[in-house]
């Protein structure tokens, strides 16, 4: 082709400053997006982005809400990680955190008239569980069975919350609360501790950090770490090597379902303090993008989870102030996920400006 | 509630409106994935179909441009996930997903100014004969359009990919991307086509919704129909009659729960509601466990990212 001035080239190789790079060009795109958008629904655009981006942080209570948001999505985009590096797509999350929160609500329901230090770990741990074992269900359907996980996961986000919907309607709503779809409120014991007098950040964001350090020393230091990013690089190399696939399958979804669980968790321990329909909106998926923005590293994903949780953050302020739907924060998510994935042809993908020589110009 | 013979068309008629949209979205999806493309974004194209729908109907007052546009928007915003996958080969899983999660959004600003306006009246066919036949009136008669092209719809699709050029094309794309490709067949654009179709056929499914099935603008008004669509297609394996039968039980199963909750019915509401989920799994272990099976109409290629050096 001679005529064409831009030729696309395959790369052999990422280069890894480009790699951490990309999610920034992600995020300025979002944001000159949304802009447009804001305008062409008739918004001043740099009001709206103010309003939007900045607006909830600039106080303190603001910055504490940005971390509270972002602690779930943290947990759970870390948990998400090591099935996505070892190619298991578990797009269920959101009903490994619903089952985690109604296993771990179960215990917290068990002791609502109890005061003990015991009380809370045990909530921690059975809602830990509860994600796992949810989490084992495509997992072992895809390794025993064969069966595709991504549908399994996500089938099973209905049926989780169809279980919580069910149980705070019926076996374990309040009985002294006039029948609103919602549980006892849980006992102090109960809850997890608060960091900050009048602020809701809460000591489950210290589970978060620890998960994030746990992470990056089992994915970088230990051995299941490099079964996992070889399985994830190319499966036929992880079978020559002789690592167990299946154990490995079953291992990053219980790792997955247990983080999952533990934001469920801390959820209802940490901000809502009982059991209702609504105890997330939507975390699992929105970790996700989170996990894909932070490039499936564990330091990444923490900020990656800062700026979505911005995002849910924008979306509330964006609707105080200028009447705008609450959904608009899943605006910016979706952009950032489709700008991520396009920028993403950078990184495997030369584009060469070609160079015509006087040379060339009069073949 | 009396059982009587005249009630029974009535509820068949009923769950009949219910299946349309899953029968359309899943016949979309359907082609989508036979050629080797697993798009996600169904929730997201659907309801952007109906808030589109619904808008152009009350701006223009015409349901016939309002239906038309709702197809044109799922086919606009299945571009987006075109271009993404086909063009700069991303992955379908998180493309979707970005697509459903940006629809969702995008559908919501758009409708903030349609909330609580009243819909229209869908014009229905053949009213009269629905009262002056008992039984059948109801179950045959009285519906609007979209509702008998949504029950011819499967036929088609299954005439078109089993007895025309083009479903062998679109087959053999999803089939085996390299060997159509190597026949000389352009894989990028069939995927791109089979995509786009399947964006208007999402689209349509949402306008049902807010056109005519409940005929107004509610945020979030698809209410999972998407998924379930998706499910849909995994349940029938790929055959587009089959997706005519599940999407009537789906429909049924949503219909039923309405009317056991109304008598009192012992079983919990919510476990009839999560029965498609299951089913849908249980079907799932099934096919995927006998591998003869799933091999039948799976496209091989499913979820496959195609890249042809230049």
């Amino acid at each position: 082709m001679e005529d064409l001035l831009i030729r696309i080239e395959k790369r052999n190789d990422v280069p890894t400053t480009l790699y951490f790079f990309t999610p920034f060009i992600a995020i300025i795109l979002t944001i000159i997006g949304g802009g447009i958008i804001f305008y062409a629904l008739g918004f001043n655009p740099v009001e709206a982005l103010k309003f939007y981006f900045i607006t909830p942080i600039s106080n303190l209570y603001g910055f504490s809400e940005l971390l509270l948001k972002a602690t779930p999505l943290c947990l759970i985009a870390i948990g998400l990680s090591f099935c996505f590096k070892s190619n298991n797509w578990n797009i269920g999350a959101e009903g490994q955190l619903t089952f985690g929160a109604i296993v771990g609500g179960g215990v917290a329901l068990l002791f609502y008239n109890q005061d003990g230090f015991y009380i809370l770990p045990l909530i921690i741990i059975a809602g830990a569980i509860g994600g796992m074992i949810f989490a084992l269900i495509p997992a072992i359907l895809k390794t025993y069975f064969n069966t595709n996980e991504i549908l399994v996961s996500l089938m099973l986000v209905y049926v989780s919350k169809l279980i919580l919907d069910y149980l705070v309607v019926g076996p374990w709503s309040n009985p002294e609360g006039f029948n609103f779809p919602e549980t006892r409120q849980f006992s102090d014991s109960s809850r997890m501790p608060l960091l900050f007098e009048g602020l809701r950040i809460h000591a489950g964001i210290f589970i978060a950090l620890a998960a994030v350090l746990v992470s990056w020393f089992v994915l970088y230091k230990t051995y299941l770490g490099f079964q996992i990013k070889v399985s994830g690089l190319s499966l036929k190399t992880a079978k020559y090597a002789g690592f167990k696939g299946k154990t490995m399958i079953l291992i990053v979804f219980m790792i997955s379902g247990a983080c999952a669980g533990l934001a469920g968790v801390g959820e209802i321990t940490g901000p809502i303090g009982q059991l209702h329909r609504m105890i997330s909106p939507d975390y699992g998926f929105t970790a996700i993008i989170v996990a894909f923005l932070g490039r499936l590293n564990p330091f990444g994903i923490i900020f990656a989870s800062l700026v979505v949780s911005l995002t849910y953050l924008g979306a509330e302020t964006a609707q105080i102030f200028l009447q705008i739907p609450q959904y608009t924060g899943q605006v910016f998510q979706g952009m950032i996920l489709f700008f991520l994935l396009a920028s993403d042809y950078l990184l495997f993908f030369k584009i060469k400006f070609q160079n015509f020589s006087k040379n060339e110009l009069r073949h | 509630m009396s059982l009587d013979i005249s009630f029974i068309g009535i509820l068949i008629g009923s769950i009949m409106a219910s299946s349309v949209p899953l029968i359309l979205a899943a016949s979309g999806e359907l082609i989508t994935e036979r050629s080797g493309v697993l798009n996600l974004g169904v929730e997201g194209m659907m309801i952007i179909g109906a808030i589109s729908g619904f808008a152009l109907m009350v701006i223009t007052d015409n349901l016939f441009i309002a239906i038309i546009g709702s197809m044109l928007s799922g086919v606009v915003i299945s571009l987006i996930f075109g271009f993404l996958t086909q063009s700069l080969l991303t992955n379908h899983v998180a493309t979707g997903l970005a697509l459903t999660i940006f629809g969702i959004g995008l559908s919501a600003m758009l409708g903030k100014d349609f909330v609580g306006i009243p819909g229209k009246d869908f014009p229905i066919l053949f009213s009269s004969l629905r009262e002056s036949i008992p039984f059948f009136g109801p179950i045959l008669f009285g519906h609007s359009i979209i509702l008998y092209f949504a029950f011819v719809l499967p036929f088609l699709t299954s005439y078109f990919l089993k007895k025309t050029k083009l479903g062998l094309i679109v087959r053999a794309v999803g089939d085996s991307p390299v060997s159509a490709s190597n026949q000389g067949i352009n894989v990028i654009l069939v995927r791109y086509c089979c995509i786009l179709y399947g964006g208007g056929m999402c689209g349509l499914a949402g306008a049902y919704l807010s056109l005519i099935y409940t005929p107004q603008w509610i945020e979030n008004m698809t209410a999972g129909r998407g998924w379930i669509a998706l499910a849909l297609v995994v349940f029938a394996t790929w055959s587009p009659i089959k997706v005519l039968i599940g999407a009537i039980i789906f429909g049924g199963i949503s219909i039923l729960q309405l009317h056991m909750q109304a008598v009192g019915f012992r079983i919990p509401v919510q476990f009839l509601i999560a029965l498609p989920y299951l089913m849908t799994i249980i079907v799932l272990v099934v096919i995927s466990r006998d591998s003869r099976k799933i091999k039948l109409n799976t496209p091989t290629s499913l979820g496959r990212i195609f890249y042809k050096e230049k």
